[in-house]
């Protein structure tokens, strides 16, 4: 060490300091909630203010929901039971969830066949939903519609196979045409299968669902969510297809094709769904003859479809504006006719951009399915308003059951939105 | 081409309703089954129970029906129907008749071309309100909000009432019972109107029953009763005697337990003989089994019966007889005599 500096510096630190925290002011949770919660005193009254009100909603809620009576047999004793402190009655979920999931005229002991489509089902999506796993998993997804209804209506197997042999049918056909004449191949494939299930509807016997494997159940014994859930998906399944026809066909050089479509998408989304929910279910029974009407369900999926596909194309339509005309030139240049073109190049895309789009109207029309409960059909709304409140034992029970139905709406439809998001950041494929 | 497909399937329609409206009684034989339209749920008068079985007051009219025609009090296909279908639905075809809490009226039974086929509830409109709205009569209700069912006989009548009495009010439209307690309960209206036998139970499941009263004015009549189509009158005949069977039983002492006796061996009351068919022929000129009486009444019990297991004082719903009673006991129910 040397002198050199003693005298002009006053103090020379030899050791470092050791490593000290940072001040709690400067780290750490209390920081956090200084900038976050408390930066200016005007957030920090907001912050004030929203722990309060937080707070106040929470007192009522918890003890509410913390005190439910879950064993009792009816309202009363579940007044009796709470001595009048608060409380929610959430018995009349134990003595009814079956009821709420399947509707109150599905017979019990086959409560295991929706159950069972139900799991099948994630198996057969997960193919269609999540494009990485193995593409032989689709063969599944096109046998479940056919596995499902079996399952669910149960009755003689013939009907679903004989609808699944019409597909095939027209399937093939369709590939054996098509390399000539993509109309021919489209046209000779739907008549092919029309003849397989007239056929069909011929040859299975009258009392064949009778002695069938699987107890036949009619439709109007479903109910519940159970109902919902088959409404939602069918209909969001059936009218995406039919929703890019129309989208399609709207666009078409055609001009019977382009007014047919544009009819059909102006009308549909010019009346309320709730009218032709009515329609199918008032209005129809005057057309068909007594008893041999069809069946309630399949008048309601119709209607429902028809409302969702023209939504649907209205979407698609946007994405199909979105793209650059280049795309449709770059088609055209490779020489490619018009179904290459769009199964190749502009669908891939417009769909793309319709993601957001149609998941909206997916969810809302999973929502809408709530509406049939108006038509005198029991979905989960319905049996809560109809048998639920009108029974003497748990007439008067609102929040637990209006509860209940949202908790469940809001699992599937926050699913649905969730995978959508996945989904878009999946096909994210620009550099924007 | 649109056009004639559609006259197409109306006289389609109009040519196999027809058909249908002929010969219901053999339909329903046929079929094994009555196709009974009931509401979606009525506290005691209609609803599933846990097991999804149909209980109350008008289901037993339903199952009394089955059981004369078929033998069989469960041989019953429900059809739920709300305030708004229940009219289509019968006049369509798809249910045979109709026990859903319907009120008899001119329009409903000559210009909608109904058949009642009698009554079996006198029941008429009331107005419940809270116990601190210091009310004691309806015709203090001036300037009132009133919670009212949409698509019934009752919305009518309130506008009537109100008119007659010169008072204002201002309605709020609900679409079912459970609806209208909520907002009832929830302050969205001073008063509740509906049938009177709907308030008593309504009251009934709320937490504190003694803070609402329902106020002393009957403001209409409302005879409710099962109802067919019009022009079958011999399926018309059949719903209107069993109902009639079961009075005449309350009022005879026939009762669900004593019922097979009774019917083993010709007794020394005529009329009770006539009725269960140990003697004439009563059941033959309906085209059903002499037993027909006894099926019915076997099914739930007489109307004294299904009243006091469904609604009476000691259920929850609690409703005297009232007007229900026989006439012999001062009220208005008079079966026609069975001869």
């Amino acid at each position: 060490m040397s002198d050199t500096h003693s005298e002009s510096v006053a103090y020379v630190r030899e050791s470092f300091i050791e490593e000290q925290p940072a001040p709690i002011t400067a780290a750490g949770p209390f920081k956090w909630v200084k900038d976050n919660l408390f930066p200016t005193w005007l957030n920090g009254l907001l912050t004030i203010v929203a722990l309060y009100i937080i707070y106040q909603l929470l007192a009522g809620f918890l003890p509410w929901f913390l005190g439910g009576v879950w064993t009792t047999g009816s309202l009363a004793e579940c007044r009796e039971v709470l001595q009048g402190e608060v409380g929610a009655c959430f018995s009349v979920l134990t003595d009814r969830w079956h009821q709420l999931l399947f509707g109150f005229t599905y017979p019990s002991e086959f409560y295991w066949r929706p159950t069972l489509a139900f799991v099948l089902l994630f198996v057969a999506l997960a193919p269609v939903l999540f494009f990485d796993l193995p593409r032989k998993m689709l063969i599944f997804t096109g046998l479940y519609p056919f596995i499902a209804f079996w399952l669910i209506w149960g009755g003689t197997i013939f009907a679903p196979l004989s609808a699944l042999l019409g597909f095939v049918v027209g399937y093939l056909v369709y590939e054996k045409f098509v390399k000539s004449s993509f109309a021919a191949g489209f046209f000779g494939g739907i008549v092919a299968a029309i003849v397989i299930w007239t056929v069909g509807g011929w040859l299975i016997p009258e009392n064949a669902s009778e002695n069938a494997m699987l107890t036949a159940v009619p439709s109007r014994d479903l109910g519940g969510f159970m109902l919902n859930m088959m409404l939602g998906i069918t209909c969001v399944s059936l009218s995406l297809p039919l929703g890019i026809a129309l989208a399609l066909g709207r666009q078409s050089h055609l001009p019977l094709v382009k007014w047919i479509c544009v009819v059909f998408i102006e009308f549909v989304r010019g009346v309320p769904l709730i009218t032709l929910l009515f329609v199918a279910n008032v209005m129809l029974a005057y057309f068909f003859p007594p008893g041999s009407g069809v069946d309630l369900f399949l008048r309601v999926v119709i209607m429902i479809t028809m409302f969702a596909s023209a939504y649907i194309a209205e979407v698609i339509r946007g994405g199909l504006a979105a793209l650059p005309k280049g795309q449709y030139e770059a088609g055209d240049s490779l020489g490619l006719d018009y179904p290459q073109a769009m199964r190749l190049i502009i669908l891939p895309q417009a769909l793309k951009i319709s993601i957001p789009g149609i998941v909206n109207v997916a969810v809302g029309l999973f929502k809408d399915t709530t509406l049939v409960s108006i038509i005198s059909m029991f979905d989960l709304v319905g049996m809560i308003r109809g048998p639920i409140l009108a029974s003497t034992d748990w007439n008067g029970v609102y929040w637990e059951l209006f509860l209940f139905a949202s908790a469940l709406f809001f699992v599937v439809c926050y699913g649905i939105s969730q995978y959508s998001q996945w989904l878009e950041r999946r096909l994210e494929t620009d550099h924007r | 081409m649109k056009k004639t497909i559609f006259l197409g399937a109306l006289t389609v329609a109009g040519l196999t309703a027809g058909a249908a409206a002929a010969a219901t009684l053999d339909d329903v034989k046929a079929r094994g089954k009555l196709n009974c339209g009931v509401t979606t749920g009525l506290v005691g008068f209609a609803a599933p129970d846990s097991n999804g079985e149909w209980k109350g007051f008008d289901v037993a009219v339903c199952r009394a029906v089955a059981a004369a025609v078929l033998g069989d009090p469960t041989a019953v296909e429900f059809v739920p129907t709300t305030g708004k279908t229940r009219f289509t639905a019968l006049a369509s075809g798809e249910v045979d008749m109709l026990a859903r809490n319907t009120t008899w009226t001119f329009t409903r039974d000559v210009d909608l071309k109904f058949e009642f086929t009698g009554i079996n509830y006198y029941d008429g409109q009331g107005f419940m309100v809270p116990k601190d709205l210091g009310v004691s009569s309806a015709k203090e209700l001036d300037g009132a909000t009133v919670c009212i069912q949409t698509g019934t006989t009752t919305e009518l009548n309130l506008a009537d009432f109100f008119r007659k009495n010169n008072i204002s009010y201002e309605p709020v439209p609900i679409e079912t019972n459970a609806e209208g307690q909520q907002q009832y309960l929830a302050g969205a209206c001073d008063t509740y109107t509906t049938d009177s036998s709907g308030l008593a139970a309504t009251r009934a499941a709320f937490e504190n029953p003694g803070d609402h009263v329902i106020l002393p004015e009957i403001v209409s009549k409302e005879p409710l009763g099962p109802l067919v189509r019009h022009g079958d009158n011999e399926w018309g005949d059949v719903v209107r005697w069993t109902l009639n069977s079961l009075v005449a039983a309350e009022e005879l002492g026939v009762t669900s337990a004593n019922v097979e006796e009774l019917a083993s061996a010709a007794g020394d009351k005529p009329e009770v003989n006539r009725l269960l068919g140990t003697e004439g022929n009563l059941g033959e000129q309906l085209g059903l089994p002499a037993d027909w009486a006894v099926k019915a009444i076997a099914a739930n019990g007489n109307y004294g019966e299904i009243f006091e297991k469904n609604i009476g004082e000691s259920t929850p719903i609690g409703l005297a007889r009232g007007l229900n009673a026989q006439w012999t006991d001062g009220g208005l129910l008079y079966s026609p005599p069975f001869r």
